[in-house]
């Protein structure tokens, strides 16, 4: 009842600081991912959408 | 070129301010004068006589209309001039503005901007201060700067653990890693911060009386341009909500923010604290009220600093982000989204003069 409410809408962009690390992960809601260390540029990253946003890499695929 | 997010509710009062005296505040530059009504209901005027200018708020109140003070213009509550000394004929001009008002969760909301466009379901809410299943401090303190200081310094955290140390500050706020939402359909930035194991500031180890080192979870939730809300969970270590989401092992602190612009260099800074535990103990409220609103005083010297530092910085100054500024980041960027719709004109046919 008191937790709080997270985003319930359909473009929800996230930045994760990846615990132990100086690492950013971006998420868009499109599923396109990237790391960085500088938030302005991550943010410009993700804002730009669809720019440059590759669809999510299927099952495993690393890169 | 403004900063100011218009056409949008802002926080102008706690209702309690609010009376059968005339009270005077400026919001986003603009002077307005606020009073009850005999029946209860807030009014919102502009607060400058069309005869002289003589402030209304320096004026008299009777019954339910204004008097100015000067030479006796009355006003009813929808700023219509009823009255004008010494002649029968009244100026069809004679009219103040009057602003859209609503009284919800202890606050008053005022609409700044085309009346048309105010629609009072679009203010977001802060239902603890008006929950009898919560008890609630709450203050608001002047800040000699401009509101976007008060937007980052609340969308980062981390600077607990340096300006407030030893308040609500301690070592892990600054060293736990963040996530930033924004939900861009809603116009909602969220910035949660999750410490597994941490030290207990005295804020909240005096009012839960937990001893020992606690979970402690901040989740904001900014709603643009106005409120803010942290929702605080504090538990003993280890201790979590059920898997159904009742969480009677935690102690819940929702503190809420409104950030209301005065001008472009002060600020209106409504602070309230509300918490599950404790209800109705007045100790602790003493305790929580004056902890938070030294906390509070700590942010307002510091950016009443800042605000003195940007005032006289060479033009083109640049600053320099790093990951603690994900949140404040996203919250900018919402900000001058909104300025730039609020101050777009509702509909291309306003523009031109009829
Ligand atoms: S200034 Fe108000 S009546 Fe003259
Ligand atoms: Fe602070």
């Amino acid at each position: 009842m008191t937790s709080p409410s997270m985003p319930r809408g359909d473009t929800v962009y996230r930045i994760d600081w990846t615990l132990g690390t100086d690492v950013l992960d971006g998420v868009c809601h499109c599923g396109a991912r990237r790391r960085s260390e500088d938030p302005v540029e991550l943010w410009e990253w993700l804002l730009a959408h669809p720019a440059g946003h590759e669809p999510p890499a299927r099952a495993g695929g690393g890169g | 070129m403004t900063a100011f997010v218009r056409n949008q509710w802002y926080v102008a009062a706690y209702g309690r301010e609010i009376g059968r005296e005339l009270f005077a505040r400026t919001i986003l530059g603009e002077s307005l004068v606020f009073y009850r009504t005999t029946s209860g209901r807030v009014v919102a005027l502009a607060d400058r006589c069309v005869h002289r200018r003589y402030p209304l708020s320096e004026s008299r109140l009777e019954g339910d209309t204004i008097v100015c003070g000067y030479h006796g213009f009355t006003y009813d509550q929808g700023g219509t001039c009823v009255f004008v000394p010494g002649q029968a004929r009244i100026p069809r001009t004679a009219r103040v503005a009057s602003y859209p008002v609503v009284e919800q969760d202890s606050f008053v909301w005022v609409w700044i901007g085309d009346h048309d466009r105010a629609d009072p379901s679009s203010i977001p809410r802060a239902p603890w201060l008006d929950d009898p299943a919560y008890t609630s401090v709450s203050g608001m303190e002047p800040l000699a700067a401009r509101y976007q200081l008060l937007v980052d310094n609340l969308m980062d955290l981390s600077h607990e653990t340096y300006l407030h140390g030893g308040y609500i500050g301690t070592p892990e706020v600054a060293n736990t890693p963040i996530t930033t939402e924004v939900d861009e359909d809603r116009g909602i930035v969220y910035v949660s911060r999750h410490m597994a194991d941490a030290e207990c500031p005295l804020f909240y180890a005096k009012s839960t009386g937990i001893e020992g080192r606690i979970t402690r979870w901040q989740d904001i939730e900014y709603h643009p341009p106005c409120l803010y809300l942290l929702h605080s969970r504090i538990a003993p270590v280890g201790v979590l909500p059920n898997a159904d989401g009742s969480d009677p092992g935690g102690f819940h602190v929702e503190v809420v923010y409104a950030i209301t612009p005065e001008t472009e260099n002060s600020t209106h800074d409504f602070w309230a604290v509300a918490r599950d535990f404790a209800l109705g103990d007045h100790e602790v409220s003493d305790f929580l009220a004056e902890n938070n609103r030294t906390v509070v005083m700590q942010d307002v010297v510091a950016l009443n600093l800042l605000e003195k530092v940007i005032a006289t910085e060479p033009e083109g100054y640049q600053e320099l982000s790093i990951n603690i500024d994900t949140g404040g980041l996203a919250a900018r960027r919402i900000l001058k989204r909104m300025a730039e719709a609020g101050a777009a004109p509702a509909r291309p046919s306003e523009a031109v003069p009829s």
